[in-house]
């Protein structure tokens, strides 16, 4: 099997790049949560510790229904879309959302499960919009949380970007998935590929087409994925180039302490896959060492038998991006750390003056460069400002939120990145009792830490010879330094 | 060129511009006009009065445009209902359209219409689509079912949709399956009772079958709907296991945690000696630690529910106690969760690094996160005793660090540490102290008062500490001046000469300067105890101290075992069972754990809630003390006592009346009843010595010398199994459950109870109301140990039948009141008859056959006795086990005929005539008696023995 980076024809590449919602760029992983970019909370209040608070119940008499509504709210609190899937909910049941998220400090730290007198409101925080549900009866919260999160990879995929202002741009191509999402609050057509059947997402190409001769976005076949038993593939698929690329990309999350021992470190791996191929392919995928898989969540078109008998993965891959396998390597199992922090910031109880310094350096790579590496650290509130000299890269320090940023870039392995200086605290405050804690980023090619490795990948039920690729990646996850 | 065009006519005239444009001509106008009303729509703009102009676009061969107007329609028809019926025409022949798409939508479109007139018209299509050809038709009706049953569940009923959704389980599209499987949960939660969802070993495998192939949200449906159903048997409950733990790999976290909730909810049932049970442990926990890769969301509902799951099974996660530990990025609501779920895993082996890392947590930035965590640290040290060294000087590093709410938070837990455990780390008092003057929060400062008074005679200047509280008396909140009032009744009662004046002031203080009932009555108290009897005062202020226990937030076992049952829904993020949350009037049916079937396992896990058992053999729990008949009101067990010391310290005043002075007096008359234990209420003086129960002792013995001829019959009469009397959750935690047996000439009821609440239960009693034979405790409910959580204990508790009698209905019914030391408990039991036949119960022949003459023929009853093999002989000696005595045996025409008689213990005699054929499995019992009305029970005896 070629490597991706032997991969000839451009053109390919090309496509490949250009797949929306691929997860296969450097996208982050979890582009889906609200992500590690904010600071550490400050002085927010127990919202969730007495989750039973204020508790009341639902209204009865009114049946059972699984989502009742849905409003879509912006970080300044005004609701810019609801859509009702039964009876229509005054939006201002939101009113108790609002409060929630006015006493919580940051938009990450409102309650995802809020009590009304007569309603539950669950919440998921992306792109940051609120995804409010409105629920009226005990329904698995799991169920709805998955499915909003359904709803904003959907969003996602059809328009690219998920923003205020792609909604309302689209808002009724919006209406229309959302109508085909869910039927009485059941969902109905979640996937992708179906959705895209029923529902054509809008270019500018159609646009223009269905404004000339009035044609419609609308399918009005029934999507031939729906019911068969592969329904996450459409029949009739053709291709030119046949091509199947796998990305294996993992994430380390790690806590490292003061004395640089590490605290606990796990690996999140996935195995994104873009697969465009001929008609009904049936894949079989095979590792060096699939032992290290134990811990797996595989894509519904994975035959789990298989696995567990062979652990070889077998699947008839659906058409274009999907996520095939997410996998978790455990604190219990031995993690390479490939960089580590050296570190000195002192604050001294009777200056206002105080020193900072760190250091970055490459350790347990595997002789592959370390690159993209980004500092972050959020200094305590005393701290007026900081005088700093990078021996590379630039940094930023911004004195009202306290963050301090340095974009390292490549680890030069002779020469140490390393910046250091001054931090001038506020006259007169006594030291910070709070150490800042360092947030790492940074980026291997061609490498899983984890060492899992593909053994070769094989194709039948097909006759043409697809072309195949595969390419390794480790990243920072959620990766802390205390100091 | 996007839709954000639709939103820029915000003019006056919209509404009328719009009307205009929806009634064009022209097709693209048209569908521009309904896709302005749309947008308008999902902003929450009110476009209903184009109510009448959207429906005329309706018959359109566009689908789109149909899709826009249905998806107005759906919004508006409630509130224009007779407009909405200009709309049902379409919606019929759409739904004989040839395409599969079109007929869907419509059938769809008009579920979501919830207008009464509309819903008429809806049968017949809805009929003709639930067998529709096409699946994708069928699934859509199946959840219109449900639409509709919401509408009008009468007319669902009328109609017979239920038993066609009930035929689609079996169908043979697994989507269709899972919409069926969802439509009829939605239904069944709105009627409990119904038998909708009527699970057998068939459909079962059904949906285990469709389990596979369905999208993930019907896998969700149908591990909910498998979660209620309760397996016959381990095997069962196995297999269906092996099936369910592939969905643990599933990418949907909803799908794992409704399969992690059928998993936990049938291992119940597994024998732990079983590879299997060890295998499915070890299963169940990769998936539990995924989820907490997910996004924040579905973190915080997945530690909820692990909350749970470590309480019940910890050995599941104990190795994982790193993928708990605190990011400090996480959302705050994920943070304290993690918190409490890392407390519950400390154990000795991890407890040094779960201590270092609540040190790194205690800086934090976070107040309420911060005061967790330290609270966090007390919690490890009362739960790990090996660790409380290490986290009271963890925390003197802390209170080192001045930070007030550190401080105070810190002050709290070490309270509760001397608390647990006395006289070990009073050294760090020092340092506590130096830090009275920060505490500015009451908690805190109630503490620090608590330890210098529990202290008070190691601490040099406890006077003047407290005196210095004492000063702002009144500012205090209620709980500070409780406890400063304790403190120094506490000190006098150590140091009695330096501090009179102190405790005058204090108790002058609380009860002529306070308002507070509280205040003023404990002031009191302690003012008259004080006053009549120092030394008793010492006893009962200074008195030893219970230890406080372990983990007092673990959720009690037997709610625990509920939540197990409501894995991944609201009840399980709440702690709290849907029954406190949803509304009474929707019945909501308590959810048990199956019972573990594996025999080697009963005995020794008495955690397992037992039940499910034949409805019949349940006793009907009294519901509510306003129906209990008669004389157990007299009884009188008296309230529950609260504040313990000071009862007992009250002496004079004559308190044993709080417990039951009149009990003793009860209508039981001579039984000395009601012993319990310790001094809270003395034997009653007019005890009688137990009387020789049952048969004397003679006539008992020349039985057994009848008996030898009969086979094995020394081992007296047949004793039911133990059934479950008294459920724990109608006992505040106590459960009993018991059988009645005979051995020998006397009665006694043999009785398990098991604690299952929190708590440490003392003070049994037990009480039996009046009944049809007089049946009473021949001894006190003898516990001689407090009853620790979880424990059980086996009591045999002769009876006699010398007590009061009443006649009951039915005739057997026992009502009883159990007492602990938390509340009085009452249950209603059945007690078979033939614990009542006495030993010498055989009639002389002669005697016999003048008696069966004399008494009356419309006294005699006649019962078939179905499906028992046994012959004469056989039935003769089984029955001679439980004092049914045969006199005579006859075979007239190829049958036999047995003659038999009994006695009752309060003489009443029965005579029986047995017929038995050989062929035939049934026997003909006829029974005479002077008192007709105890034949049915005699006959009941009869079958309960035979039959066993």
């Amino acid at each position: 099997m070629a490597e991706r980076a032997a991969r000839p024809g451009p053109g390919t590449a090309e496509v490949f790049v250009r797949a929306p919602g691929a997860g296969l760029a450097a996208a982050a992983l979890r582009a889906r949560g609200a992500g590690p970019t904010g600071a550490g909370p400050v002085g927010g209040r127990g919202l969730c510790g007495e989750p039973a608070r204020g508790f009341a119940p639902p209204q009865p008499g009114l049946a059972a229904a699984m989502i009742h509504s849905l409003f879509l709210i912006n970080a300044s609190g005004d609701i810019f879309l609801e859509k009702h899937w039964k009876s229509v909910v005054s939006r201002s049941v939101c009113d108790y959302f609002f409060e929630a998220q006015e006493r919580a400090s940051e938009a990450e730290n409102v309650p995802p499960v809020i009590p009304t007198p007569h309603h539950y409101l669950l919440s998921v925080y992306r792109h940051k919009i609120f995804f409010v549900a409105v629920i009226q009866s005990e329904v698995p919260p799991l169920f709805v949380i998955e499915f909003l999160h359904r709803v904003v990879d959907t969003f996602q995929d059809y328009f690219g970007v998920c923003s205020e202002v792609i909604i309302k741009d689209n808002v009724v191509v919006v209406y229309e998935v959302l109508e085909e999402m869910l039927d009485n609050g059941f969902p109905l057509a979640t996937e992708s590929n179906i959705l895209k059947e029923l529902i054509k997402p809008p270019t500018i190409l159609r646009t223009v087409v269905n404004t000339i001769t009035g044609s419609t976005n609308v399918g009005d076949q029934l999507p031939t994925g729906q019911l068969s038993v592969v329904p996450w593939r459409r029949t009739g698929v053709k291709y030119t180039n046949n091509e199947a690329y796998f990305d294996v990309i993992e994430e380390i999350d790690a806590i490292i302490d003061k004395s640089g021992s590490t605290i606990t470190a796990e690996i999140q791996g996935v195995i994104d896959a873009c697969v465009k191929l001929t008609g009904m392919p049936d894949l079989t995928l095979s590792f060096m060492n699939p032992r290290l898989l134990d811990d797996v969540s595989f894509h519904p078109c994975v035959r789990f038998k298989r696995w567990e008998s062979e652990r070889i993965l077998s699947f008839i891959p659906p058409d274009g991006n999907f996520r095939l396998l997410s996998y978790h390597v455990s604190a219990q199992n031995l993690v390479a750390i490939p960089v580590y922090v050296k570190h000195n910031i002192s604050f001294r109880d009777s200056s206002s003056l105080g020193r900072f310094e760190i250091t970055v350096g490459p350790k347990q790579t595997m002789g592959k460069t370390v690159e993209g590496v980004m500092v972050t650290s959020q200094m305590p509130k005393s701290v007026l400002n900081m005088t700093l000299t990078p021996s590379q890269g630039t940094h930023v320090f911004d004195p009202v939120t306290k963050l301090l940023s340095w974009d390292v870039g490549k680890i030069n392995p002779q020469k140490l990145p390393s910046l250091k200086g001054s931090v001038s605290l506020q006259a007169g405050t006594s030291k910070p009792d709070e150490n800042p804690t360092i947030n790492l980023q940074f980026k291997i090619q061609q490498l899983a830490i984890s060492g899992l490795k593909v053994n070769r990948l094989d194709m039948y039920g097909e006759k043409y010879k697809p072309f195949k690729g595969i390419k390794y990646m480790t990243k920072a996850g959620k990766f802390q330094v205390r100091t | 060129m996007t839709d954000s065009k639709y939103f820029t006519t915000t003019k006056k005239g919209e509404i009328f511009e719009l009307k205009a444009e929806l009634n064009s001509d022209k097709k693209e106008k048209k569908k521009e006009a309904v896709k302005k009303v749309i947008a308008s729509m999902t902003v929450g703009k009110d476009v209903s009065a184009l109510f009448p102009d959207v429906v005329n676009c309706m018959q359109t061969d566009n689908l789109e445009l149909k899709k826009l107007v249905y998806l107005y329609l759906m919004n508006y028809a409630k509130s224009q209902p007779d407009m909405a019926i200009m709309a049902v025409n379409t919606f019929v022949k759409d739904c004989e359209d040839p395409n599969p798409l079109i007929r869907a939508l419509a059938v769809r479109t008009m579920g979501c219409i919830r207008v009464d007139k509309i819903t008429e018209y809806l049968c017949e299509p809805l009929r003709k689509c639930l067998k529709d050809e096409d699946p994708y038709v069928r699934k859509t009706a199946a959840v219109c079912v449900a639409k509709l049953h919401d509408i009008n569940a009468q007319l669902v009923e009328d109609q017979g949709f239920l038993d066609t959704l009930k035929d689609l389980i079996s169908d043979s599209n697994p989507m269709v399956v899972a919409n069926a499987v969802a439509a009829l949960s939605e239904i069944a939660e709105s009627h409990p009772s119904s038998n909708l969802l009527d699970l057998n070993p068939q459909s079962i495998n059904k949906l285990l079958t469709a389990l596979n192939e369905c999208t993930e949200w019907g896998q969700i449906f149908i591990l909910d709907c498998l979660a209620n159903y309760m397996p016959k048997d381990d095997r069962e409950a196995q297999s269906i296991c092996e099936r369910v733990t592939p969905r643990l790999s599933h990418a949907n976290s909803a799908v794992v945690l409704s399969a992690v909730k059928v998993l936990m909810k049938f291992m119940e049932m597994l024998s732990k000696d079983l590879d299997y049970y060890g295998t499915l442990l070890k299963k169940l926990a990769p998936p539990l630690v995924t989820l907490l890769s997910a996004e924040p969301e579905l973190q915080y509902v997945a530690l909820r529910n692990i909350n749970l799951i470590v309480q019940k099974r910890p050995e599941i996660l104990k190795h994982e106690m790193k993928v708990f530990f605190v990011k400090y990025n996480d959302p705050i609501y994920v943070k304290l969760e993690k918190l409490d779920i890392m407390i519950r895993l400390a154990s000795q082996a991890n407890i040094a690094q779960v201590l270092a890392e609540l040190k790194e947590y205690a800086t934090e930035v976070d107040v309420d996160f911060v005061r967790k965590a330290v609270r966090a640290i007390g919690r490890c040290a009362i739960k790990v005793e090996q660790s409380a060294e290490r986290c009271v000087s963890t925390l003197l590093d802390l209170i080192q660090t001045k930070v007030n709410y550190v401080v105070q938070e810190a002050i709290v837990v070490i309270k509760d540490i001397f608390r647990k455990y006395p006289n070990k780390y009073e050294s760090v008092i020092a340092t506590l102290c130096e830090n009275l003057d920060s505490l500015d929060e009451p908690e805190a400062r109630a503490a620090m008062i608590w330890i210098v008074g529990e202290y008070a005679e190691r601490i040099d200047n406890a006077d003047e500490l407290l005196e210095s509280f004492l000063e702002g008396f009144h500012d205090e909140s209620t709980q500070v001046q409780l406890q400063l009032l304790t403190a120094i009744v506490k000190l006098f009662l150590k140091k009695p000469t330096e501090t009179q004046e102190l405790v005058q002031q204090v108790l002058s203080l609380a009860t002529q300067d306070s308002d507070n009932p509280d205040l003023r009555d404990r002031g009191y108290i302690y003012w008259r105890l004080l006053s009549t009897d120092p030394v008793a005062a010492k006893e009962v202020v200074l008195a030893e101290k219970p230890l406080i226990s372990e983990e007092t937030d673990l959720i009690e076992p037997t709610l625990l075992d509920e939540l197990i049952c409501y894995i991944g829904t609201l009840a399980s993020v709440y702690h709290k069972p849907p029954s406190a949350f949803v509304e009474g009037s929707r019945g909501v049916v308590h959810k048990s754990l199956p019972p573990r079937t594996g025999s080697s396992e009963s005995a020794e896990s008495p955690d397992t809630a037992p039940s499910g058992g034949p409805a019949a053999d349940q006793p009907s729990v009294i519901p509510t003390q306003g129906d209990l008949l008669g004389d157990l009101l007299n009884l009188d067990l008296g309230p529950p006592v609260s504040g313990p010391p000071m009862a007992t310290s009250a002496v004079q005043m004559g308190a044993v009346d709080l417990l039951g002075d009149s009990l003793l007096r009860s209508d039981v008359g001579g039984s000395p009843a009601m012993g319990g234990s310790g001094g809270s209420f003395t034997p009653a003086p007019s005890t009688t010595a137990p009387t020789n129960v049952g048969a004397p002792l003679g006539s008992g013995l020349g039985d057994l010398f009848d008996l030898t001829g009969g086979v094995g019959t020394l081992s007296g009469s047949y004793v039911a199994p133990k059934t479950v009397w008294l459920p724990a959750m109608k006992a505040k935690g106590l459960e009993i459950s018991g059988t009645f047996s005979r051995q020998v000439g006397s009665i006694s009821m043999d009785l398990v109870l098991t604690n299952k609440a929190l708590q440490v239960m003392s003070d049994f009693a037990i009480q039996f109301n009046r009944n049809s034979f007089g049946l009473a405790p021949a001894a006190p409910l003898q516990v001689h140990a407090p009853l620790a959580p979880n424990q059980s204990v086996e009591i045999t508790l002769p009876l006699n039948t010398v007590g009061s009698v009443m006649k009951m209905e039915p005739l057997n019914n026992l009502q009883v009141a159990v007492k602990n030391n938390i509340d009085v408990f009452y249950f209603s039991t059945l007690y078979p008859l033939h614990i009542l036949f006495v030993e010498d119960g055989k009639m002389e022949r002669q005697m016999f056959l003048a008696t069966w003459k004399d008494i009356p023929n419309e006294n005699e009853t006649q019962f078939q006795i179905k499906d028992c093999s046994l012959n004469a002989d056989a039935v003769s000696s089984k029955l001679q086990g439980s004092n049914i005595f045969t006199i005579a045996k006859r075979n007239v025409e190829g049958q036999d005929m047995l003659y038999q008689s009994l006695k009752l213990t309060n003489g009443i005699w029965v005579l029986a005539e047995l017929r038995i054929q050989p062929s035939n499995p049934s026997f003909t019992l006829s029974l005479k008696c002077r008192a007709p009305e105890v034949s049915q029970y005699i006959y009941q005896a009869y079958e309960t023995i035979l039959k066993n």
